[in-house]
């Protein structure tokens, strides 16, 4: 189910290579329910919506973008945070959710590597240097850095999910085995994943790596891990929450889901919980603010 | 310059709503605006007890606008009570609450739940959402069926009530006489119109529940048309909404017979939006040099 619309942009980008979408979902609850986030001791800010400038756009792979964006949003940002960036073209409402791929070390600037998918990411591939770009952030929860302390940790990605790895490979502390899937020898992101751990790949035509995907990587090469972190489409993401249950260990998923506001307002991208959640009341969290990193085995997938 | 308007007895500090459903309680869009600039916050539709929801996907975006089919996810009227109406108490802002339920019982709960609660200015009834299989939408498509539910609701509820009408009607005009019958203090229009979305790639249907809701700036001339019909109907006043994403738009609605006008959709491409609202109506009333909105009320001639 890999992109065939924008509106999977939304929920795809977020995380996994099914689409990129999101309409965009849902809002602050910082102060109601999502975890209490610091950065060098500075509380995080609230989020914003800005006109932010292009500072570079090329094609990484067929229909993949690496852009990096100007932005002080990137003082705040969190691996595993998202984007929603909203096109110009007025015919296309809704925001579309994209996870940061890398943070620049001057925090000043934010990279985002994307699939085109329908009108909204096409529009956006077109951007050059210099141009403006309108973009909210930062969203979402991220993923919990302090769980890995010790830990022997699996850091996976599949497709369009492979690039907030990145930024969540260069904050993690401990042994990391970067686990990243694709579907043919297009292996973007690749070089800059080997900076920060040994990288393993699979591809679906077994043009690179293990012929398969990242649970036959894993089986190949013989990998263990105390705990794990991944965003991957939903097959991927299933087989890893099966996978962490049989071994007893945790598994922090990044999940999509169309979304509409982004913010937590509308109650679109919302996720089977084990547990009713605080905010909803029900058994329904929101990807956009109580995720999109949730631990496996509190959700239904 | 005076932008105030009134409805039944309620005066707001100017005529800009959010619609219930797309801004939550306030809290998620109270980081980007500021609460007290607007009219009045409407909440999201809530029941006598949680719901649950539709299946994802939920939401699909179209040309110009979105269809969604939420299903009318609540926390029911006990967080509502203790967690969104105090948390909207801290703004000065009108609050007025949404009400869903399955049947007329259940609605009566919630309305006399509200009745203790003096912060709540109105209760606006949702007796049109497309997305859910029983009661809702079922008391909206029938005249007799609305007058029936608008009386039962005014005999209970000790704030004025807002019948909140559906556009999939084939004369809106019924509607909106059967709900002033019933004994209605005003209404708002119009909710979302059903529609659908194919993905044609994967041959399924783009929502979960097949049809959705569709809202954003391409239902607009249809909302309008709706709220002039309405108005030349009725005597009670009309809040309306349908793809407002500038002051001119609610101007618009205002010409049409409006006294109040809803934003939606538009909070999800722009969450400034209704801020901006605000300030695109000032600007127009100052450009024509217009004393009170309320003498744009209806004003649009032939």
């Amino acid at each position: 189910m890999k992109n065939h619309t924008d509106v999977l942009i939304f929920h795809t980008q977020i995380c996994a290579g099914a689409s990129q979408i999101c309409l965009m979902a849902d809002a602050n609850l910082i102060f109601a329910s999502a975890p209490s986030r610091k950065r060098s001791g500075m509380e995080i800010r609230m989020k914003q919506k800005q006109k932010a400038v292009v500072l570079s756009q090329r094609e990484a792979a067929p229909q993949i973008y690496d852009m990096w964006i100007g932005t002080d949003l990137a003082a705040q940002a969190m691996p595993g945070q998202f984007l929603c960036i909203y096109p110009r073209d007025k015919s296309t409402l809704l925001p579309r959710p994209i996870s940061i791929c890398e943070v620049r070390e001057d925090r000043k600037a934010l990279r985002i590597v994307y699939r085109v998918a329908g009108r909204g990411t096409g529009e956006f591939s077109q951007y050059r240097a210099g141009d403006a770009i309108d973009i909210m952030g930062t969203l979402g929860n991220g993923f919990p850095l302090e769980e890995a302390a010790g830990r022997k940790a699996f850091l996976m990605g599949g497709g369009i999910g492979v690039p907030p790895v990145l930024q969540l490979a260069k904050e993690l502390d401990g042994e990391k085995q970067i686990v990243v899937g694709y579907r043919d020898g297009h292996t973007f992101l690749r070089e800059d994943l080997e900076k920060y751990g040994s990288v393993y790949i699979a591809t679906e035509d077994g043009s690179a790596g293990t012929k398969g995907n990242v649970m036959d990587a894993i089986a190949e090469n013989g990998l263990e891990a105390d705990i794990i972190y991944a965003c991957g489409p939903m097959p991927m993401l299933r087989a890893i929450k099966a996978y962490a249950a049989e071994h007893h260990i945790k598994a922090y998923i990044s999940l999509e889901e169309h979304m509409a506001c982004g913010v937590g307002a509308c109650l679109g991208c919302v996720v089977k919980t084990r547990e009713t959640d605080s905010h909803s009341h029900v058994n329904n969290a929101r990807i956009c603010t109580e995720g999109p990193v949730f631990e496996a085995g509190e959700v239904e997938i | 310059m005076n932008t105030q308007t009134t409805i039944a007895g309620i005066t707001f500090k100017n005529p800009v709503m959010t619609a219930s459903g797309t801004f939550g309680s306030g809290m998620e869009y109270s980081e980007f605006v500021d609460l007290n600039q607007l009219g009045a916050v409407v909440t999201k539709g809530v029941a006598n007890v949680p719901w649950p929801g539709n299946p994802t996907p939920r939401v699909a975006e179209v040309y110009g606008g979105m269809l969604n089919a939420i299903g009318l996810q609540n926390p029911g009227i006990d967080v509502l009570m203790e967690r969104d109406i105090p948390f909207l108490k801290q703004f000065d802002t009108k609050i007025i609450v949404n009400v869903c339920g399955k049947t007329v019982e259940d609605y009566v709960e919630v309305v006399e739940r509200l009745g203790e609660e003096p912060a709540v200015a109105m209760l606006e009834i949702n007796v049109s959402c497309p997305n859910v299989k029983e009661g809702a939408i079922a008391f909206g498509q029938k005249a007799d069926a609305l007058f029936h539910i608008t009386e039962e609701i005014k005999k209970r509820a000790r704030q004025p009530v807002i019948m909140k009408l559906s556009p999939n009607v084939t004369d809106i005009t019924e509607m909106a006489r059967a709900a002033e019958a019933g004994g209605a203090d005003a209404l708002s229009m119009i909710n979302t119109i059903t529609g659908m979305k194919i993905d044609i790639h994967r041959r399924k249907f783009a929502l979960a529940n097949k049809t959705g809701g569709m809202s954003g700036p391409a239902i607009k001339p249809v909302a309008v048309r709706m709220v002039y019909q309405a108005a030349q109907t009725v005597k009670i006043p009309i809040i309306g909404m349908g793809g407002i994403a500038s002051g001119e738009d609610a101007i618009e609605f205002i010409l049409a017979g409006a006294s109040a006008v809803s934003i939606g959709a538009m909070n999800f491409a722009n969450p400034y939006t209704t801020a901006e609202v605000v300030r695109g109506i000032e600007e127009y009333m100052e450009r024509y040099h217009v004393e009170n909105l309320t003498d744009l009320i209806g004003a649009a001639t032939a």
